[in-house]
């Protein structure tokens, strides 16, 4: 299972535990990681399920590629990072 | 205790008047969020904000202890779809209650465009297909963002099921039905910057708020872009009000509740320039329908200012004296005399987005 984690900032709005969850892509991960948690889904996706302008989304290093559908491939042994862009005050 | 939220750029503040003078109470909630929209529930108390986070996006809360604790509830949201340029949320402009017989109804004016209803306290959101579906809304485009927005939603207080709605850029869009069907009403508005024979266009039109009066609903003013205008006939139709000084260009309006004939605006010097005229920040009020204006500034900077009144950020509460003001350079005034005078409450608030009063929780 790749492994899910979070921006501390975003501890700020919502719990982010570690998570781990199944999946070939990065969609398959994000959908089986927010199951049952909506409303934490719509910090990182907007209801279309992309990625919000102002988030990032790394596997082990590289920021993906395809920020609209997700279909970066996740290995089990993945690591993914949400984090956010950097902005003014 | 009559209590004025103050939705900034950094978060949502309250004031109460304490029969000495307005002041901060307690900590601001959301600090350091962005709170787009206030609304406090008349019928049933609850408070709800929208928040348009930089990086997690629009948010919405609902707090039922006058905003000692809040609920995260599911913003609305836009219809699943395939297409890669599919319309998402991008903020929550303005929250309204339904009407007396519509309990736990709240109705949501967003950009991109579209209106949302709830039914259950926010619980959860409906689009507007109809509005949303009209061919004519593809004509809609932004006026100060990117994307067009409902900025103004009123409730027939005679007919729940009447609403007026105010769309920059769409113009007024009018249903009698609950908004299962709907109309475009707003003839008469200007767009001076549209090619001549489009300026009076009704679906390209720029109302920057539309606000009606309590006690006679049909009598709507409008901050419009172009200028001042006011209707008699529910939005249907709108008259221009020319040769306004100093300047015809704001985005505020507030009308008095039993006195249809008396709107307060704050002008700007002209679009492309948003600043008071010559530096020196006035309310003026019309008390005779828009034939004639007074400016009003005691108790406003003396010297000179920039300060901004965003389009929801000058009210009026029940009784037609008493006005709260909110800027973007983060001063707040009230007035306890309609306008004749203003006291600063604070100059060191966030961005204003909005102000509302609200009552005694």
């Amino acid at each position: 299972m790749a492994t899910i984690r979070f921006t501390s900032n975003l501890a700020r709005h919502r719990p982010v535990p570690e998570m781990a969850a199944e999946g070939a892509t990065v969609r398959e991960v994000l959908a089986r990681a927010f199951t049952g948690d909506e409303i934490l889904r719509s910090y990182i996706l907007d209801e279309q399920g992309r990625a919000r302008k102002h988030v990032n989304i790394f596997i082990d290093g590289e920021m993906i590629t395809d920020r609209v559908r997700l279909s970066d491939p996740v290995s089990p042994t993945s690591e993914l990072y949400v984090l956010q862009a950097l902005s003014g005050g | 205790m009559p209590s004025l939220h103050v939705a900034t750029r950094k978060g949502l503040f309250r004031f109460t008047e304490n029969g000495k003078g307005w002041a901060q109470d307690g900590d601001p909630a959301f600090l350091a969020e962005p709170v787009t929209a206030i609304l406090e529930d008349r019928r049933d108390g609850a408070l709800y904000v929208g928040l348009q986070l930089g990086h997690f996006g629009c948010k919405f809360h609902r707090s039922d202890d006058g905003g000692r604790s809040w609920t995260e509830l599911a913003p609305p949201a836009y219809p699943a779809s395939d297409d890669p340029e599919a319309p998402a949320l991008d903020m929550i402009w303005t929250l309204a209650s339904g009407g007396p017989d519509e309990p736990g109804t709240i109705w949501a004016g967003t950009l991109p465009g579209g209106l949302f209803k709830s039914t259950d306290r926010g619980e959860t959101w409906t689009l507007n297909e109809p509005l949303w579906t009209q061919p004519s809304r593809e004509k809609w485009f932004g006026g100060g963002f990117d994307h067009p927005g409902i900025h103004s939603i009123l409730i027939d207080p005679r007919d729940s099921r009447h609403i007026t709605l105010g769309v920059s850029c769409g113009g007024v869009w009018d249903s009698a039905d609950g908004g299962e069907t709907w109309v475009q009403t707003g003839q008469g508005l200007r767009n001076e910057y549209l090619p001549p024979d489009q300026a009076y266009e009704p679906e390209l039109q720029d109302p920057h708020l539309l606000a009606a009066c309590a006690s006679d609903p049909d009598r709507i003013w409008c901050q419009h872009h172009n200028g001042i205008f006011v209707s008699s006939d529910g939005g249907r139709n709108f008259s221009e009000i020319k040769d306004v000084k100093p300047a015809n260009f704001g985005f505020a309006v507030a009308v008095h509740p039993k006195r249809p004939e008396t709107a307060w605006f704050v002008p700007g010097v002209k679009d492309e320039c948003r600043v008071p005229v010559d530096g020196k920040l006035v309310v003026t009020r019309t008390s005779d329908g828009g034939n004639s204006f007074t400016s009003l500034s005691r108790g406003l900077p003396e010297g000179k200012s920039y300060d901004l009144i965003y389009r929801h950020s000058l009210v009026i509460d029940d009784s037609g004296e008493r006005l709260a003001m909110g800027s973007t350079t983060g001063n707040l005034w009230t007035s306890e005399d309609g306008g004749d005078s203003w006291q600063m409450i604070s100059a060191t608030l966030p961005p204003i987005a909005q102000v509302a009063f609200g009552g005694a929780s």
